[in-house]
């Protein structure tokens, strides 16, 4: 057996093999990310012209009656159009932003790096399944575009209105099978990722890279991956059985008896709730898939910029497992309203109270990060800071929500648009920005400008909590969800003023989103050059130059001799060690170590 | 047949050196590329297990709420169809014990046998679909009807996919071509027959027992 030479492997010639059909799991992630932003932008545009509508229910717009001419006629809104902007706008942001950029996009380019692999397991299937994912989102777009109007039940697709077809209204025909083709896509898609992302973490890690020194963030993708082939295995069989409902006559969620558009469905003997627990059973991983990753990416910065070990690194490790365990098991609180049993739901609200625990752990240990360290407040440290704010205030609320007593009144209220839009919106956005902020030098070669991105932050910062604390009181006040128009009610006419006060939040949020885009593509171009190193990091991707090449390590085996979070360790001769140092960095080694 | 195959697939040389580790395990990264396509099945057939898992509540829950299920009359051919899948798992287990002593032109009769059965299994549950066609039970018959079209359709697809597994394997055997590289898709292939073959079992277990 032979010593491990060095062999660097070039980088295939051709736009289309480097840029296009890349093998490259970074060109994969970096076309993961503009996918999202893509998506981001479409999915915050919907939200925009929602919020116009609920101050403006009557204003009449030119070019509205231009792009939906059926749904918008004279240039006014109708109901089933707000909902139509509701479902694009859940749905985009859910699948294509919230699942797609932290997930997809960083971890394909961050996990083979952090772990020392050249590359995912399988390039191949990674390639396949970024551009699965380019088609579902092709196909959810086109559902704007076709007879009938786009979708208009909501991101979880409750039958029967959705399992029905065109008789039961606008939006029903063919653009809600559109939009379950394109969901069914997406599950591919996303199966095929998590198939690498685990493959990937538990066989190409490389020498000395043991599972309790991988950093958080890899920690974090590892067990997404795992919710997410869990997740959406199950909602691929449920789109199945919608589709067969849909088209072939089925009755899997179609009770018998309905009359719809005067006339009575042959449809007979299925359960509406069946496609509840079905759907649940993945949409409550979904929200973690959303946001652990988004924690991974905080615990990193917080620790780097605090220049202090992360606390409790083993807490954290076992916070992550036990909230991707508890997730599978807490689906019912969805559904307290479905008339289930009352000791179901008071199992399902105990076990809903248990993932407090962890996540109380994650931010205790957040906290004792940060607490006593020499804080630089660069962006990236300013988001993730954000992030462990709005997961507070957003997880705070999930504690109302979790009391079946309680979500019987709050759970068709605006309540639960903030305190969803808290904790799975914006927190995993933040989490987003503040891993472009920290990774965007190595992904460019370039640093963005901490200036704008300050300004950026402050702004976003206030923005979002003006825009959905307010939802919280609404909620309280009785405020419900889903409608278009509030002006005909006499009990909601006192709170006109403050939705016409969270669309003011909403647009100026959405306007200072630009600053954003500024920076990033400016920076691209014309930003400082990057160090291989910026922010005196620990992680292997920082011991490569900025960007990568092909292969990543130039075709050497890292050997890792170090946990992921060796700051300001005593006797070391800098404030970090890398976790590829030598073993005897320290001269004294301290008696704690990872 | 060249002498220098038989002695390369008894004899593998060592893999290339991939870089994985593994976090440490090994003394070299050797390997690291079979070991993730070991993994990368096992996850596969994890996920296959959730959707067959979904698919399986929803019939259990559909059967117990409501009073309008028709116990389907099951083809016969379908009994067919299971002993022939049984028969083809055999058949590759066979196979590769005939690759693991050497014995190739053995490995390729049962691994195209193997095959071979695989179709048939196909073409026989299709056979099962006109008879139910024939009968008048169509999809949107009964629930019971409705799910054992689902789920044999299901469980095709995954056939269908294990197929063209299988005859990768078999053209690059013919073909003289199945080098030591290939000893995982021999591996793999062979695998995941074998989970469909199972899952097929549990299948006609729900269609017996509940159906």
């Amino acid at each position: 057996m032979s010593a491990p030479v060095v062999h660097a492997h070039h980088a295939p010639e051709g736009f289309i093999r480097k840029w296009v059909f890349s093998l490259d799991h970074k060109v994969i992630g970096v076309q993961y990310y503009f996918l999202a932003l893509f998506s981001v932008l479409v999915g915050m545009s919907l939200s925009l012209l929602m919020r116009f509508h609920m101050v403006h229910p009557e204003a009449k717009v030119a070019w509205f009656a231009k792009l939906w001419p059926t749904a918008a006629q004279g240039g006014i809104m109708t109901p089933e159009l707000y909902l139509s902007l509701m479902t694009m706008h859940g749905t985009i942001m859910v699948f294509f932003v919230l699942t797609t950029a932290p997930q997809s996009g960083f971890g394909n380019y961050f996990l083979p790096i952090q772990i020392g692999a050249e590359d995912m397991a399988f390039p191949v299937l990674n390639m396949l399944s970024f551009w699965t994912t380019f088609i579902a989102l092709v196909v959810m777009v086109a559902a704007f575009f076709v007879q009938g109007g786009p979708p208009l039940s909501g991101w979880t697709t409750y039958p029967p209105l959705s399992g029905i077809g065109p008789l039961a209204g606008p939006g029903e025909g063919l653009g809600q099978t559109l939009w379950i083709v394109s969901i069914a896509i997406f599950c591919g898609a996303s199966l095929m990722g998590a198939i690498n992302f685990i493959a990937t973490i538990i066989d190409l890690r490389c020498q000395g890279m043991s599972l309790m020194r991988l950093p958080l963030t890899c920690w974090t993708w590892f067990v997404t991956a795992i919710l997410g082939l869990l997740g959406f295995a199950v909602l691929l069989a449920a789109g199945v059985l919608l589709i067969l409902d849909r088209s072939a006559g089925t009755s899997f969620f179609i009770p018998g008896g309905l009359l719809v558009s005067d006339q009575i469905l042959t449809h007979k003997g299925g359960s509406p709730l069946l496609w509840q627990h079905l759907f649940w059973f993945f949409g409550h991983p979904e929200v973690y898939i959303a946001i652990l990753p988004g924690m991974g990416v905080t615990s990193q910065i917080l620790s780097t910029f605090s220049r202090k070990a992360i606390f409790g690194y083993r807490a954290m490790v076992y916070a992550i497992l036990s909230i991707g365990f508890l997730g599978f098991m807490v689906w019912g609180h969805h559904m307290f309203m479905s008339g289930m049993s009352p000791y179901s739901a008071m199992a399902f609200s105990v076990l809903t109270m248990a993932i407090g625990v962890p996540s109380a752990i994650k931010t205790f240990n957040w906290i004792g990060t940060l607490w006593g360290g020499k804080i630089h407040f660069t962006t990236a440290m300013m988001f993730a800071l954000g992030f462990v704010s709005l997961f507070v205030t957003g997880g705070l609320s999930g504690i109302f929500l979790g009391q079946p007593a309680l979500d019987l009144y709050f759970h068709d209220t605006y309540f639960v648009v903030g305190h969803f839009h808290m904790i799975m919106g914006v927190a995993a956005i933040f989490g987003m920005f503040a891993g472009t902020f920290y990774w965007f030098p190595k992904m460019f070669g370039r640093m963005m400008n901490e200036t704008l991105g300050k300004i950026h932050f402050y702004i976003t910062f206030l923005g979002v909590y003006a825009i959905f604390t307010p939802m919280h009181y609404l909620g309280i006040a009785g405020n419900p969800r889903r409608y278009s128009d509030f002006t005909n009610f006499d009990f909601l006419g006192k709170l006109l003023p403050v939705h016409s006060f969270m669309t003011q939040a909403a647009y100026g949020t959405a306007a200072i989103q630009i600053l954003f885009f500024i920076n990033l593509f400016w920076s691209m171009k014309y930003g400082k050059k990057a160090p291989m190193n910026p922010w005196n990091s620990t992680t292997l991707e920082w011991t490569v130059p900025s960007p990568p090449p092909f292969d990543n390590f130039g075709g050497h085996h890292p050997v890792v001799n170090h946990g992921p979070y060796e700051y300001s360790v005593p006797g070391a001769p800098r404030d970090f060690i890398m976790q590829t140092d030598p073993v005897d960095v320290v001269a004294n080694p301290p008696a704690t170590s990872h | 047949m060249p002498s220098t195959i038989t002695s390369d697939i008894i004899r593998p040389p060592s893999p290339p050196i991939e870089g994985g580790f593994g976090g440490g395990g090994g003394p070299d990264g050797r390997g690291a590329s079979r070991r993730a396509s070991m993994t990368g099945l096992m996850v596969l057939l994890a996920a296959t297990t959730m959707a067959f898992a979904a698919f399986t509540s929803a019939f259990v829950v559909r059967r117990g709420i409501s009073n309008d299920w028709v116990a389907l009359p099951m083809p016969r051919i379908v009994w067919v169809n299971t002993a022939v899948l049984l028969l083809s798992s055999v058949l590759l287990e066979l196979a590769r014990r005939s690759l693991k002593s050497g014995r190739r032109a053995g490995f390729n009769r049962y691994w195209t046998a193997g095959t071979a059965l695989g179709v048939l299994f196909l073409v026989g549950q299709a056979v099962a679909w006109l008879q139910l066609r024939a009968a008048g039970i169509f999809v949107a018959t009964n629930p019971s009807s409705s799910f054992f079209y689902l789920l044999t359709a299901a469980h095709g697809l995954h056939i269908l996919g294990g197929l063209s597994a299988l005859i990768y394997v078999d053209v690059a055997a013919l073909l003289l071509r199945l080098g030591p590289g290939k000893r995982t898709a021999v591996d793999v292939s062979a695998m995941f027959w074998h989970f469909v073959d199972g899952l097929w079992i549990f299948l006609m277990v729900l269609f017996l027992v509940w159906g």
